[in-house]
């Protein structure tokens, strides 16, 4: 995700000298070429991420599309208050780049688990919550965000989920993208995590349980119609994310519903719900060990069918 | 302008506003009224009629609780009508306590939490270069405000990419909000450590409106270094009875404490 966002960001820079990349010391490797091409929209600023969020603002105040790029926490936790008064307030240009979002990192321990993230930026006042969901989805995200004006949090995690593209090839934030219908459970996605649950709606389907699988590619702006769509139409709701259950894409849609008096028969949030997350891991192992992984969301599915049918009959 | 009637304005405002609020920060404003007067009054490039004019220098009040004294000295100015500053700190107004630039013309930066002016003005004076622009970025701190992690990133910063076209000046009043600065976290030795990181330092009387004229007019001191003026101060300067005191951060002006404190300013020249 991380390089097919770069790549698609270096080839607007090339024609928009407004973008800037701001890098925190990180992206070994990654950012190579952006800073040999583009020299004068390219920063190091050295691990400082609240001077990097705020250079940020100063250069974006003064006419710049601005990109803030760190692994995980560091360009979102360590300088928020930088984020909410000094990006948000002044409603400043700045995108805010967090790459290895979930468990990205996992065998590097909590340090670079972006657990929360995505709870905490959407409470961001004005903040754009972009968390794509594929390839095609991430390196859309560039450009969208690029016209996009203020605040904007992107979070890519390492993940290489094949390319979903959209039938009318069109990225829009705060539009949710339909990639398979169902009638008889919506499984609501966002993040790399995608994957596993177009895997899951395979098995669901071959048990005879038609999935509608939604990717949430944008946590805000959130697009409520897809979502009480879904409450209506198939009953049944079922949100996967690799973040905390806490305020993230379940709570966001949990909200729409109770709030629009549209109210699924059956509800789960799958996320992280365990606070042990100490153990070292790939993505794989630790998505099984929170019970986030393909048999956790069939099994969810499964037990929500029952509960459905229960409350139907 | 005149320099010295525009600092009694700030001053005399600065009370009346407090007062009407019951608000705080008197003394933060009295400590720094000299130091804005004479930008205010002299060095800025500015145009009231255009706030936002591509050529002005860039002004951040990063020590944003004493925001009174900024709003009285835009006023005075002419970026807004005098009476607007009745509406300081009541039910609806945008001229808050903390300093905030929406519905105000003339303020660059909305400040409030201590440490984030110098990031931004970083920025502002980046892209100034890059753009080779020749407008100034000034950034006025407070000396418990160098308490900040973010400030020494962006001292790191600045001077690494030699942004002489910022400066930074430090209201050195030596009180902060419990105690003297010495008893809190000690800045001392101030000067050298600003140096040491790559700057170009300059300590000024930051009550002698010409020395400040003098300094603010003569920038950059040095070709490639961002410069740093530590202007030593007295809170609460111009009332007797305020002056260096920690009180005086917080108490606001009442009763015959106002009244006094008019008289005394009043009777300045």
């Amino acid at each position: 995700m991380r390089d097919a966002f770069i790549k698609s960001l270096s080839e607007l820079a090339k024609t928009d000298p407004r973008i800037m990349l701001i890098t925190g010391d990180l992206g070994f490797g990654v950012l190579n070429d952006f800073a040999k091409n583009y020299p004068k929209q390219f920063l190091n600023a050295g691990v400082a991420e609240q001077n990097m969020t705020g250079l940020a603002t100063g250069l974006a105040m003064e006419g710049r599309v601005v990109f803030t790029y760190s692994i995980a926490n560091f360009p979102v936790m360590r300088c928020l208050e930088q984020i909410r008064n000094d990006v948000c307030y002044h409603n400043a240009n700045v995108k805010i780049i967090s790459i290895g979002g979930g468990f990205s990192y996992g065998p590097l321990g909590i340090s670079h688990h972006a657990t929360e993230d995505i709870s905490i930026m959407r409470a961001m006042p004005g903040m754009t919550t972009v968390v794509p969901g594929d390839l095609w989805e991430a390196a859309e995200s560039a450009k969208a965000l690029i016209n996009t004006e203020g605040a904007c949090y992107l979070r890519l995690d390492k993940s290489h989920a094949p390319r979903t593209e959209d039938k009318e090839k069109e990225f829009i934030i705060g539009k949710a993208r339909c990639l398979v219908e169902g009638k008889d459970l919506t499984l609501i996605s966002s993040g790399g995590i995608l994957e596993v649950t177009l895997e899951a709606a395979k098995q669901l389907n071959k048990k005879g349980i038609s999935c509608r699988v939604i990717s949430m590619h944008t946590l805000n702006p959130l697009d409520e119609e897809a979502i009480l769509s879904a409450a209506k139409e198939t009953g049944g709701i079922i949100t996967v994310e690799e973040q905390t259950v806490q305020g993230g894409l379940g709570g966001a849609v949990a909200e729409v519903c109770l709030e629009k008096g549209s109210y699924p028969k059956a509800f789960y949030r799958i996320g992280i719900r365990s606070t042990k997350t100490s153990l070292a891991g790939t993505q794989t192992y630790l998505r099984k060990a929170h019970n986030m992984d393909e048999n956790a969301i069939v099994s969810h599915a499964v037990s929500l069918i029952e509960k459905k049918l229960q409350l139907t009959s | 302008m005149d320099i010295k009637h525009l600092a009694k304005k700030i001053r005399l405002h600065t009370l009346q506003m407090t007062s009407q609020a019951g608000s705080s920060h008197v003394g933060s404003v009295f400590s720094m009224a000299d130091i804005i007067a004479v930008l205010y009054g002299a060095t800025l490039k500015k145009d009231p009629n255009n706030p936002k004019w591509a050529d002005r220098d860039r002004f951040i009040l990063s020590k944003g609780h004493a925001t009174s004294g900024l709003y009285a000295a835009l006023a005075e100015c002419g970026f807004f009508s005098v009476e607007k500053l009745n509406t300081f700190y009541q039910d609806g107004s945008s001229l808050l306590g903390h300093i905030s630039h929406k519905g105000v013309p003339g303020v660059e930066v909305s400040s409030g939490s201590l440490g984030h002016g110098l990031p931004i003005g970083t920025g502002m004076a980046y892209g100034a270069k890059l753009d080779q622009q020749n407008h100034k970025v000034f950034v006025l701190m407070s000396d418990g405000e160098c308490d900040e992690g973010s400030n020494w990133e962006a001292i790191l910063f600045a001077a690494h990419h030699k942004l002489d076209n910022l400066i930074a000046i430090v209201d050195y009043n030596k009180i902060q909000s419990l105690d003297q600065v010495s008893n809190t976290l000690g800045l001392e030795p101030f000067a050298d450590k600003w140096k040491s990181f790559g700057w170009e330092v300059l300590e000024v009387d930051g009550h002698n409106l010409e020395e400040l004229h003098t300094a603010f007019s003569n920038l950059p001191r040095k070709p490639n270094l961002p410069t740093c003026i530590i202007a030593h101060t007295v809170k609460g300067k111009g009332v007797s009875f305020m002056e260096n005191t920690v009180l005086w951060h917080y108490r606001s002006p009442q009763g015959e404490e106002y009244a006094s404190a008019v008289r005394e300013l009043e009777s300045q020249l």
